[in-house]
């Protein structure tokens, strides 16, 4: 999938490096260095998603995002910053941001959060709120709390239905550690041991054991996804 | 001064008044009698008076309109200095060797004849003239003490401020062990002194504490830095493998990921000591948390078959930041699990215990590992630095350090212990403040 992406940053070697780095990775990348060009190329053309730094001169980064919220574009933002307190990413997401990420940050985790929050665009364009959701041969009832594979039924705790539910409602998509800690425990701190590696196995354990093919990928130095094998291909 | 004269002024009125109005109450006596008994009436009350003064404090004097005494104690009509109102003031010479004595007294003119009592005022003049040298000498000798004592005194607060601004002078050009002198006397320079050489103390630690952490980030940062470099270095080499170049980058950025992570524990850290997030303080149950903690940490401690249990009370709540509370006790539990040996066991609990009276809610991690010794235990709450001191083992020395800022920063007692065996690490926070009204009553 590529997408649109347009990233105000004023530092010119970060965006730079930033916008080889989504180009490489299949998307279509505009750069405004600062924060007046940022909005005018924002509001002229539909990108799929916003990557807007904090600092900027002229025009800050929640500034512009609050115009751009006022001119009516929905476009989904994520605000990147240096600034990291729990106050910072209220104000970041206040000011009509949708995602928060600190420098420094990993590229798979940017990737990784770019593409979900264009995802849920996407999903929000669904009538009605879904109480089931499916991939492949997973079904997943929210109201039972039931889980088949195949028609099978699977027990699983409730941490572990909601760690499923987040994969299944981001399907095919790489969700890093740090994206699942926050998803499915509502923790926003990098904990020293790999402690979702291991409710990602045992997860794994309950899904795929038995069935062919395994749904849970790990996706190398970035985290894990709900994909069918041939696809990741 | 201005004090005294008022008292002098005061006194001599005081004094003179009293004189004339019993001057005048007599006189008062003595007209009525004339007027009841004529001349000779009042004449023979006056002899009588006048025979009663053998002191002579009282003067009394009637003549008749041509000059001559009808009766009295004084021979002549006495030279008198005339005031308003038919006062007067003498002095006469009585007999005895007593010297001039002074009076006042008052003269009445009768139809057909004068009439004069005086008062002796002169014990009272000398006891005014006493007051006048008492009151100009006092305050003579204040003046003078006054600015002796002044002068003695400002050169001795002067000297002891200049003690301390010789100190700090000193101390601002790099003698940082430097204190200032307590001379012992107690009182507020001393305060001073002691509360100044407090905080000194306190920047001397934070100095050294401050250097020690930089030392240790060179050492913790430079080593990681100096591998990625050189890999990099290697990796650009023209006639390598592009498999082993990509594999050199791939550990490269693994190298990076774990300094970013250091830098971001130092960063919570800074921010828990910084004590930003009172705003953004929510009430937490503690025994949710650790319930929570427990269930996270759960598979990985069976996987190294580690028993974690969760000892919950029920409505054990604090005040504070849930995300910075959070990660303290995922610091203690991640630390827990890493130093317990296989078949131990690991307890998170949250509970109360009676702390100076009250019900203080208490978070609590124990482990069967080894334990820190106890001259360890608060060397181990510094900034990077670890139980192995050639820091083999993974981590960044920062986790307790971190617990320790968290702990600060919501006012808790952070206790390391002997959990025999383990190691035993409590938070003894201070009682939150009672539900306000509205949210009891709802």
């Amino acid at each position: 999938m590529d997408m649109r992406i347009l990233v105000i940053e004023d530092d010119v070697a970060a965006a730079t490096y930033m916008a080889r780095g989504l180009e490489e990775s299949g998307h279509n990348v505009s750069v405004a260095h600062d924060g007046r060009d940022g909005l005018m190329l924002a509001a002229a053309h539909d990108f799929d998603v916003l990557v807007v730094d904090r600092m900027l001169p002229g025009l800050d980064g929640l500034s512009v995002i609050q115009t751009l919220r006022a001119t009516g574009k929905r476009t989904p933002v994520l605000v990147l910053s240096a600034l990291g307190n729990v106050d910072d990413r209220v104000k970041g997401l206040n000011a009509g941001g949708d995602d928060y990420l600190v420098k420094p940050y990993a590229f798979s985790e940017l990737i990784a959060r770019l593409e979900a929050l264009t995802r849920r665009g996407q999903a929000g364009a669904e009538p009605g709120p879904a109480t089931t959701l499916r991939y492949a041969d997973l079904t997943m009832d929210l109201l039972a709390r039931r889980v088949e594979r195949r028609g099978k039924r699977i027990d699983l705790q409730p941490r572990e239905f909601r760690l499923l539910e987040v994969l299944l409602r981001h399907p095919e998509q790489v969700l890093t550690r740090t994206m699942l800690l926050e998803k499915v425990w509502d923790y926003r701190f990098d904990p020293q041991t790999n402690i979702i590696d291991v409710h990602i196995s045992r997860l794994r354990q309950k899904l795929d054991r038995e069935f062919e093919p395994p749904l849970i990928q790990t996706v190398r130095g970035a985290g894990y996804a709900l994909r069918v094998p041939d696809q990741a291909a | 001064m201005a004090l005294l004269s008022f008292v002098y002024v005061a006194a001599v009125d005081f004094m003179e008044r009293q004189t004339e109005e019993t001057i005048e109450a007599e006189l008062t006596g003595l007209r009525e009698q004339y007027r009841d008994l004529g001349i000779f009436g009042l004449g023979r009350i006056i002899a009588q008076r006048a025979a009663a003064e053998t002191e002579m404090e009282s003067i009394y004097l009637l003549i008749d309109d041509e000059g001559w005494i009808i009766a009295g104690n004084l021979d002549t009509w006495p030279e008198a200095e005339d005031l308003v109102t038919n006062r007067v003031r003498f002095s006469i010479e009585p007999s005895g060797n007593l010297g001039p004595r002074r009076f006042l007294g008052r003269t009445v003119e009768l139809d057909d004849a004068r009439l004069l009592v005086a008062r002796d005022v002169e014990d009272k003049l000398r006891t005014q003239a006493l007051l006048v040298n008492a009151i100009g000498l006092g305050s003579g000798l204040m003046l003078v003490f006054g600015v002796i004592g002044g002068f003695v005194m400002s050169r001795w607060m002067l000297s002891r401020i200049e003690t301390i601004n010789r100190t700090t002078a000193q101390i601002m050009d790099g003698d940082l062990g430097r204190r200032i002198k307590v001379e012992g006397s107690g009182d507020e320079f001393d305060a001073l002194a002691a509360n100044l050489n407090a905080m000194l103390e306190r920047i001397e630690r934070l100095m050294a504490g401050m250097r020690e952490v930089t030392d240790n980030i060179a050492h913790d940062l430079r080593t990681p830095l100096s591998r990625l470099r050189s890999r990099l270095e290697v990796a650009l080499m023209s006639d390598i493998d592009p498999t082993i170049a990509r594999r050199l980058l791939e550990e490269t950025v693994a190298d990076a990921e774990g300094l970013i992570a250091t830098f971001n524990a130092l960063l919570s850290i800074a921010r828990a000591e910084a004590g930003e997030h009172r705003a953004s303080w929510e009430r937490v149950d503690l025994g949710l948390l650790v319930q929570d903690i427990q269930e996270l940490y759960e598979p990985l401690a069976e996987e190294r078959e580690i028993e974690i249990r969760a000892a919950a009370d029920p409505a054990v709540v604090v005040m504070g930041n849930r995300q910075m509370l959070a990660q303290a006790l995922v610091n203690l539990a991640d630390n827990a699990i890493k130093y317990t040996p296989v078949g131990g066991r690991v307890t998170l609990a949250a509970t109360h215990i009676e702390s100076a009276g009250k019900r203080a809610p208490l978070l609590m991690v124990t482990d069967t590992g080894p334990g820190i010794p106890a001259d360890f235990r608060a060397k181990a709450l510094e900034r990077f630095v670890r139980l192995d001191p050639d820091r083999s083992t993974p981590g960044n020395g920062l986790g307790l350090s971190l617990v320790n800022a968290v702990a600060q920063l919501h006012n808790a007692a952070l206790e390391l212990a002997d959990n025999a065996p383990g190691l035993k690490v409590s938070l003894v926070f201070t009682p939150p403040p009672p539900a306000t009204a509205a949210q009891r009553d709802g």
